[in-house]
């Protein structure tokens, strides 16, 4: 399953600029960027929703993806059962098949004392879990999740990468795009898009370290346009190396991805 | 205060539809009411018949300020004739001669021309009875209920059925079910059949109670008015489905229906007779779902209007639904799926 060579535009914008993903079984794959980069539109380009100009996408047929879009679908007016029987029977699924689906994946997503609750009275994060279950209901084998952890209380967050951990341990391949680049160094693999390029890419370890320059950590930044804070301190970012006496500081995804994203603006 | 003033006229200029209501509506509404507003009949479609049929016919168009339109002259017809006329509507007004007096029969469900006529033969003195059929008591209900029968459908068709398919754009669910593996066809059915069962609901129930409520007649075909109906039906359930294509939320849809709905309430013959109403406005009249449901249900339950007599709303009716019905449903189906007219280019693993 991969994205190869994605051309799609927006409009008169240009979404999504020669754009290439692998997202093989098994594994967790963090689309990362800021708003704007693209992240939704290369998701939606995997399970159909967009025009693609050129490029290839090789997915699953429909009835093996499941799609979380970034609004949680579930239908408000319905209740968590009636949600999941009406998703179970749009893919096919015997009543027998949604009831056992259900109750295992309501159980891990401690959803089951709320299978009577409309889903438009959820909270933020149990209405997350329950698009998750949704869209995992059909044990599909391509999994796409639009920013499902955006306005989720930490310990929601937890319970949600429980949930997509356990989908990619059976064998699922997990596609999610985020904003939170912490709960990205959780993936197996990071895509970092800005302004529809793929910035970078590899496991989280590979894109850390193939950080371009020296960022170093200070309190006193000689660059303000290629500084940022990080807590109590500044990191800024030396694309040739820093000046003598100034120590590396250790990278996080965060700190890779502003540099990116400073190198990409630098080169426009 | 300055500031929040120059908030709400920046977001008022950006908001076409509302801006549409604030400037469109009440122009379009001093136009329609200025010509439409008008309950007086002066151009009544008029047959006489029977052996002094021609004199009856020059003796009518003669009379000063006389409403009749003599349309239709035979010397032998009968009384059984006129009536027949008057259930086909070929005519307002039927004058059989022949007898004394003359008796006018008049279409009761035509209410303004029926009381302008028997107005006009009042004046006449003893010389023509009047016989009004279909609505003796020239009761305003019985014309009412049909008419608001299709009003009900159109509300229903319109902005009900509008806000249940928007409600999915809105809340973006219509992506969820854009992604899964049923087909847009099965989507826009499944939403649409609710909708045209809760109306034909709808619509018995309203059918039955107005009856009961005010004895309004049903004597013609249930089988014809159900089909008129049901074709009624999928023309405003097309303009609800249409709207939803053309809105991004409830608020959007409900607005836009209101420019649907507007014109079908004052233009389609329930409130203004269209025979009074100028041809600079009349004609769009003509190009409204509830003028020929009107024609239908009034002609069916009041006049007991046969199926020939009635081919032409049908066929009307069948037009529109076709063309409304189809083309909101290849919009929606666009929105719904997007991604299908590049889908050749996606290779999909096996």
């Amino acid at each position: 399953m991969s994205v190869q060579n994605l051309r799609v535009h927006r409009g008169h914008t240009l979404a999504l600029d020669d754009v290439t993903l692998e997202t093989p079984a098994g594994r967790v794959t963090a689309v990362v960027g800021g708003d704007g980069a693209g992240k939704t539109t290369l998701l939606e380009a995997m399970v159909g929703l967009v025009t693609v100009d050129s490029g290839t996408v090789d997915t699953p047929p429909r009835s093996r993806i499941g799609y979380m879009p970034s609004g949680a679908g579930s239908w408000n007016d319905l209740t968590v059962d009636e949600n999941v029987s009406f998703v179970g029977g749009s893919y096919g699924l015997s009543t027998d098949e949604v009831a056992r689906r259900a109750e295992e994946l309501l159980g891990r997503a401690n959803l089951l004392d709320a299978r009577d609750r409309l889903a438009g009275r959820l909270s933020g994060g149990m209405r997350q879990k329950l698009g998750f279950c949704l869209a995992m209901l059909h044990q599909p084998e391509l999994l796409v999740l639009d920013e499902p952890s955006t306005g989720v209380d930490p310990v929601s967050r937890v319970e949600l990468w429980r949930l997509i951990s356990e989908a990619a341990a059976a064998g699922t391949a997990v596609v999610l795009a985020t904003t939170y680049l912490d709960e990205a160094e959780r993936a197996g693999w990071v895509l970092v898009l800005e302004r529809g390029k793929d910035l970078l890419s590899g496991s989280p370890d590979e894109v850390v370290a193939s950080c371009p320059g020296v960022v170093v950590e200070t309190d006193a930044p000689v660059h303000p346009d290629l500084s940022w804070r990080s807590g109590e301190h500044f990191r800024e970012w030396w694309p040739d190396g820093p000046p003598d006496g100034d120590r590396p500081a250790d990278l996080t995804l965060e700190d890779v991805s502003i540099v990116a994203s400073l190198r990409e603006g630098m080169k426009a | 205060m300055r500031a929040m003033i120059l908030k709400e006229f920046r977001e008022l200029r950006r908001d076409h539809r509302t801006m549409g209501m604030l400037i469109g509506m009440p122009i379009l509404m001093l136009i329609v009411f200025g010509y439409a507003a008008n309950f007086s009949v002066d151009n009544i479609p008029t047959a006489t018949l029977g052996p002094q049929a021609e004199q009856a016919a020059s003796l009518i168009g003669g009379v000063p300020q006389a409403p009749f339109d003599v349309t239709d002259v035979d010397t032998t017809g009968t009384a059984e004739d006129a009536e027949g006329m008057l259930q086909r509507n070929e005519v307002d007004v039927a004058i059989v001669t022949g007898a004394d007096p003359t008796v006018a029969y008049i279409d009761g469900s035509s209410l303004f021309s029926a009381q302008t006529a028997v107005a006009a033969f009042n004046r006449l003195g003893d010389r023509v009875q009047t016989q009004v059929l279909f609505n003796p008591d020239l009761k305003t209900s019985w014309v009412m209920v049909p008419a608001i029968i299709g009003l009900i459908l159109t509300f229903i068709g319109t902005i009900i059925t509008s806000i249940g398919m928007v409600k999915e754009k809105q809340t973006g669910t219509i992506e969820q079910l854009a992604v899964m593996p049923i087909k847009p066809s099965t989507v826009i059915l499944g939403k649409i059949v609710p909708y045209f069962l809760l109306a034909s609901l709808d619509m018995v129930l309203v059918t039955v109670l107005g009856m009961l409520l005010f004895d309004v007649p049903f004597n013609g075909s249930v089988a014809v008015f159900a089909l008129g109906a049901g074709l009624f039906l999928f023309v405003v359930l097309g303009l609800g489905v249409f709207i939803s294509t053309i809105s991004q939320n409830v608020g959007q849809a409900i607005q836009t229906a209101f420019f649907f709905l507007l014109p079908q309430i004052l233009l389609s013959g329930i409130i203004f007779p269209l025979e009074a109403i100028p041809w600079a406005v009349r004609w769009i009249s003509y190009f409204l779902p509830l003028t020929y449901f009107t024609m239908i249900s009034q002609g069916v339950m009041l006049r007991g209007a046969p199926f020939d007599s009635l081919w032409f709303p049908l066929l009307m009716l069948t037009v529109m639904a076709v063309v409304v019905f189809t083309g909101a449903v290849l919009r929606f189906r666009r929105d719904l799926a997007p991604g299908d007219g590049r889908r050749a280019k996606i290779k999909v693993a096996a």
